[in-house]
């Protein structure tokens, strides 16, 4: 009986502390308006996708997809708390309600649409899981690494990409896990591992942490797709397809030339498309329960995707990533958003 | 009785000012409360899975893993079941916790008597020992050990080799593997033998003792027994032992056996750690025994040697037992926080891994949690046991 | 030598006497004396380079920290963010206040004699709490809220410490008692209790309030990350807490319990008059040291990623701005906690000396 007499006590002691939220049987979209914002789990610190400044100031390209929803239901960016999340308890977080979204760089996998009761709604960066290693080994190319031991951070599908890759080849590898990018770059700086494997856009942020940059290089395989994108809960589709529309609009005002320095003399254009998407034309907005601005809302407060790419993971940024797969489909890449109509 | 007495009473208190009713009542609101709570625990969880589309029942555990485990004391590999895993991870957390317990042991029992050595250097640099090291945090002591610690190792390829059989890089310490040939089951029964004999030699100088008062000394020729007689036997079937020499092979020592860092970084740390409340724990056990006993002992003229072994340290282990248990509990405990650092324990491996992969937070954590309750029970029965035992009885 | 003359010159001679029994009283102890003394010596002077003598302590950016020795300087700059964490700078008055009233109630604790000592420990124990849950997270007499992800650093070691402590008395005074209940239900419920949570490692515990919790709750009802790790860390640290109050209970001698009873009082009357005052200050000492454990466990909670100090303190150590600071920050980390373990054990070592020598008589 103490047990849960307990448990009692504590949860009532600390609902008075804390706000327990209890949602009625509401849509998302109505608590989130019902809250004034919008609560989104992000990773506890990865460079260029979710990362805190020692203020607490959120950026990256994850915690810019949550603020052009953000912007899309308030018309105010800023209208959105972050909850930093381990990759442990990301998912649960989303199914028991914590949060309503889910943009912590995660991987779009079969098992995770079906099993865990989630939906994604888009990839926002289109990854590839690639190998680190320290220059004086010798090593070009990934075929070489046979009994390497490779640092790993817990919590994700590298694991298994790796186990799956040294088994296809015949190789045989020593698998290090650490709990956090923090301590997998420490223990390959210390020369615990000869080779570091996470996604190629972490490569490059996690090479900038090392003393001597110029002392690893990353090697030219990829050994894994990794679609990458915000998470929703299943049996909400209207939620499902704001946050779905929220990624489209943006991929879309980069493809018609639209970014948030511009867009203000957009609202004139006579092209439909810009109309529509801008909401100068058209209820696009209400179809989805949003005002009609919604579109204008998430390119002047967000930016379009190549805005949003380019201040956070691009080439003019420590983690130097060029476009690549993340072009448009008509730049080369394999961007492609369905078209707002 | 009591009940008799009660009943016979003709106007007795109101039945709900009677004790009995009361307790008798208190306990089944008790139990009633207990599966009202437990019934909407399970229902709501049940419930919340059912409608998350969350997959329930061990069937994962037949599942093959698919993902790799660098320690492993059974064989195991990717393609292995994560039930595998399970019994990976529990036998990393017993072999660090038993390594952990027997140096925690040996270096509190020091640190403990040299707190009270006569020579103040020594007395004052076990108090510091003590005095720092217990009011740091554990996993911080851990994240000096490896990542401190470490940085300042070879690699492996300027390993530093002791006779070229022992071999210390950042990857670890190598050592050479004994493999057992052909005839090596000669000295597995030179040791039951001689485990046998020296049983039955205490025994018979215990009697031997009663009855004469001679003194056999049954440490010595046991010792004797134990190591000599599985010696002779080795010899005596020819040397039937093959050593693997670790050679480097690649990017690795590949063969023999090898103490990953994680391994030892765990284990310095939770032996140091656990030894500094070891220490303060043995101080005050021999403080307790008041010095009376030491000059009563001396007085019936037993020798100082004697008087340590069978008056002070007898009545001072009544006093440690059991903190020391509690101790050793603590450490198993605290090897959990290998997590931290990638050695792959239980928590680690099973509840970090195979609870991402699968996603069955309930099943999993349950599992584990198990566990280590099992642990604690056989170990807090043992010393309830023996509390109850050496306790001194009140009359 | 006569006694006289072995008298007159003690002064001066005292010191070697004392070097001589305490340092060189046979050959082994000299040898012992001589090795570690080296040993020492040998060791201090690079340390108290690398600390003191050649660290630099001021300067304005990562490159000042040319010297040999540690990097102070980086501690310096980031001191604000491993004290408050996010919390917003024009409003970490509140956490000042707090940390203000939180010294005022304790630190006269270890004063012998100062004025309205225990009202003020008191006050510490009810009060403080109360005035913490409106100045931390705000949001009430126009207090601007902060939410509780942007809470870090010291700060929140110390709330969660500081909450599991208070939230866990109370539950462990009742398990205490339900284990010593005569009610057999009552007691083997309380037993059950406090084996399960004494048996599990808290790591495991954080992970089922952080992943299972949310499970076991209603649908559309959850906790706050901070709040569930608050819950893990009071069921748990209540379990540890009823065993120190029953030590208490079972060292009231038996007569106090008699006496009691025999002055017709009911049970509550009978626990909550004579027996808990009894048995509470009687275990002071106890509560203490469990405060002391806690207060060092709380560093896992880095392992479900709140940042407490030595979580914000890891995640600066690997900025690529500062090279190599990692020792720095757990040397600094290791400090902050020393200071504040050292400080209190010494108070309940000499309460637990002083109820000692009470009881004895």
């Amino acid at each position: 009986m103490k047990n849960t007499k307990s448990i009692a006590v504590g949860a009532v002691m600390l609902c008075s502390v804390f706000t327990a939220s209890v949602a009625s049987a509401a849509t998302t979209l109505e608590s989130v308006k019902e809250k004034g914002h919008l609560q989104c789990g992000v990773t506890t610190g990865l460079p260029g996708f979710s990362q805190p400044d020692d203020k607490g100031n959120w950026t990256g390209i994850d915690v810019d997809t949550c603020r052009a929803v953000a912007a899309a239901v308030f018309g105010d960016p800023k209208a959105v708390q972050f909850t930093p999340l381990t990759a442990k308890e990301r998912f649960t977080a989303l199914q028991s309600g914590e949060i309503d979204m889910l943009s912590r760089n995660t991987t779009w996998t079969l098992t995770r649409d079906a099993s865990l009761g989630l939906n994604f709604a888009g990839v926002n960066y289109y990854d590839g899981q690639g190998f680190l290693v320290k220059k004086d080994l010798g090593v070009d190319e990934a075929s070489q690494l046979s009994g390497a031991t490779i640092c790993i951070q817990a919590g994700t599908t590298t694991e298994l990409n790796l186990a799956d890759y040294f088994r296809a080849k015949g190789m045989d590898f020593k698998p290090l896990v650490f709990d956090t990018s923090e301590q997998t770059v420490q223990g390959f700086a210390s020369g615990r591992c000869d080779v570091l494997t996470s996604d190629r856009s972490q490569l490059a942020a996690l090479r900038s942490k090392l003393a001597e940059p110029d002392s690893a290089k990353i090697l030219p395989e990829t050994i894994s797709k990794e679609p990458l994108g915000p998470v929703v809960r299943q049996g909400d589709d209207q939620w499902f397809n704001i946050v779905k529309w929220v990624l489209s609009v943006q991929i879309n005002a980069e493809e018609l030339g639209v970014s948030s320095s511009n867009v203000d003399d957009m609202l004139k254009s006579d092209n439909p498309n810009i109309q529509r998407l801008l909401g100068t034309d058209g209820d696009m907005g209400a179809k989805l329960g949003l005002p009609d601005d919604f579109g204008y809302a998430i390119v002047k407060g967000v930016g379009n995707y190549g805005e949003m790419y380019n201040r956070n993971v691009g080439p003019d940024t420590p983690l130097g990533l060029d476009r690549g797969l993340n072009a448009l489909w008509t730049e080369g890449g394999i961007m492609y958003a369905p078209p707002v109509r | 009785m009591k009940n008799q007495n009660i009943d016979s009473r003709p106007a007795g208190p109101k039945p709900w000012y009677d004790p009995q009713v009361r307790s008798i009542f208190f306990q089944i609101v008790a139990i009633s409360l207990v599966f009202w709570a437990g019934w909407t625990l399970v229902d709501n969880t049940l419930s919340n899975m059912e409608s998350r589309g969350i997959s329930t029942g061990f069937g994962f555990l037949g599942e093959s893993a698919g993902f790799g485990i660098i320690m492993h004391l059974i064989p195991f590999d990717a393609t292995m079941s994560y039930g595998r895993t399970f019994f990976v991870g529990l036998l990393n957390t017993l072999l660090v916790s038993a390594m952990g317990i027997v140096t925690a042991t040996i270096i509190g029992f020091v640190v403990g008597v040299a707190r009270l050595s006569t020579n103040w250097l020594v007395a004052k640099l076990a108090l510091t020992y003590i005095e720092v090291i217990r009011n740091i945090p554990l996993l911080l002591q851990i994240f000096f050990w490896y990542f401190a610690v470490l940085r300042n190792l070879p690699s492996p390829r300027q390993t530093m080799d002791v006779g070229d059989w022992l071999f210390l890089n950042n990857r670890g310490l190598y050592m050479p593997e004994p493999f057992a040939q052909d005839g090596f089951g000669l000295v597995y029964g030179a040791l039951t033998v001689a485990i046998i004999g020296t049983v039955a030699l205490r025994r018979w100088s215990r009697k031997r003792q009663l009855e004469t008062g001679e003194i056999f000394p049954v440490f010595k020729v046991g010792v004797g027994l134990i190591v000599g007689l599985p010696v002779i036997a080795y010899f005596l079937a020819g040397q039937p032992l093959q050593w693997e020499i670790p050679e480097l092979q690649g990017f690795n020592f590949g063969g023999g056996f090898v103490i990953i860092p994680e391994l030892a970084a765990l284990w310095v740390a939770l032996s140091l750690y656990t030894a500094s409340f070891i220490a303060e724990i043995v101080r005050s056990g021999i403080l307790s025994v008041s010095k009376g006993q030491t000059e009563a002992s001396k007085a019936l003229g037993l020798p100082a040697n004697l008087t340590l072994r069978l008056v002070v340290i007898p009545q001072a282990m009544r006093v440690i037992i059991p903190p020391l248990t509690s101790q050793y509990l603590n450490l198993v405990k605290n090897s959990s926080l290998a997590t931290a650092i990638g050695y792959p324990d239980l928590v680690a491996v099973f509840m970090g891994t195979t609870l991402n992969q699968t996603g069955q937070a309930v099943e999993v954590v349950a599992i584990t949690m198990a566990v280590y309750l099992t642990i604690s029970l056989l170990i807090s029965l043992f010393m309830n046991i023996y509390n109850r035992a050496v306790a001194i009885k009140e009359r | 030598m006569t006694e006289s003359e072995v008298q007159r010159p003690k002064k001066a001679l005292a010191p070697v006497k004392w070097i001589r029994s305490n340092l060189f009283s046979s050959w082994y102890n000299t040898l012992l004396t001589v090795v570690i003394g080296y040993l020492v010596l040998t060791s201090i002077a690079p340390l108290m380079n690398w600390l003191f003598l050649e660290a630099t302590f001021t300067g304005a950016e990562p490159s000042d920290c040319a010297g040999e020795g540690a990097c102070w300087l980086f501690i310096n700059q980031r001191l604000n963010f491993f004290i408050y964490g996010f919390y917003p700078d024009d409003l970490q008055w509140r956490v000042d206040a707090m940390f203000i009233l939180l010294a005022v109630a304790f630190v006269p604790q270890f004063i012998e004699g100062f004025p309205a000592r225990k009202w003020l420990g008191i006050f510490g124990l009810t009060g403080l709490p109360v005035i913490g849950f409106f100045m931390i997270p705000g949001g009430l007499f126009g207090l601007e809220p902060v939410e509780s992800s942007k809470w870090g650093g010291l700060m929140l070691t110390l709330i969660l410490a500081y909450i599991g402590i208070i939230a866990s008395l109370p539950i462990g005074t009742l398990l205490a008692l339900g284990r010593r209940s005569e009610m057999p239900v009552i007691r083997g419920l309380s037993v059950v209790f406090i084996e399960v949570w004494r048996a599990v490692p808290l790591i495991t515990v954080l992970f089922m309030a952080s992943v299972m919790l949310p499970l076991f709750l209603p649908e559309g009802m959850s906790f706050e990350k901070l709040a569930r790790a608050l819950i893990g860390i009071t069921l748990w640290q209540s379990a540890y807490m009823a065993e120190v109050i029953r030590g208490g209970l079972q060292a009231i001698p038996r007569g106090q319990y008699e006496a009691a009873s025999a002055l017709g009082l009911g049970y509550w009357k009978k626990m909550g008059l004579v027996i808990l005052p009894q048995a509470l200050t009687m275990v002071i000492p106890g509560i203490v040291n469990t405060f002391i454990s806690l207060f060092k466990d709380t560093t896992l909670v880095l392992i479900i990623g709140l940042f407490d100090i030595l979580g914000t303190v890891q995640s600066t150590v690997t900025d690529p701005a500062w090279q190599n600071v990692a020792v720095e920050g757990y040397v600094f980390v290791a400090f902050c906690f020393w200071v504040f373990c050292f400080g209190i054990s010494r108070y309940s070592q000499n309460l637990e000396r002083k109820l000692d020598t009470g009881h004895k008589t």
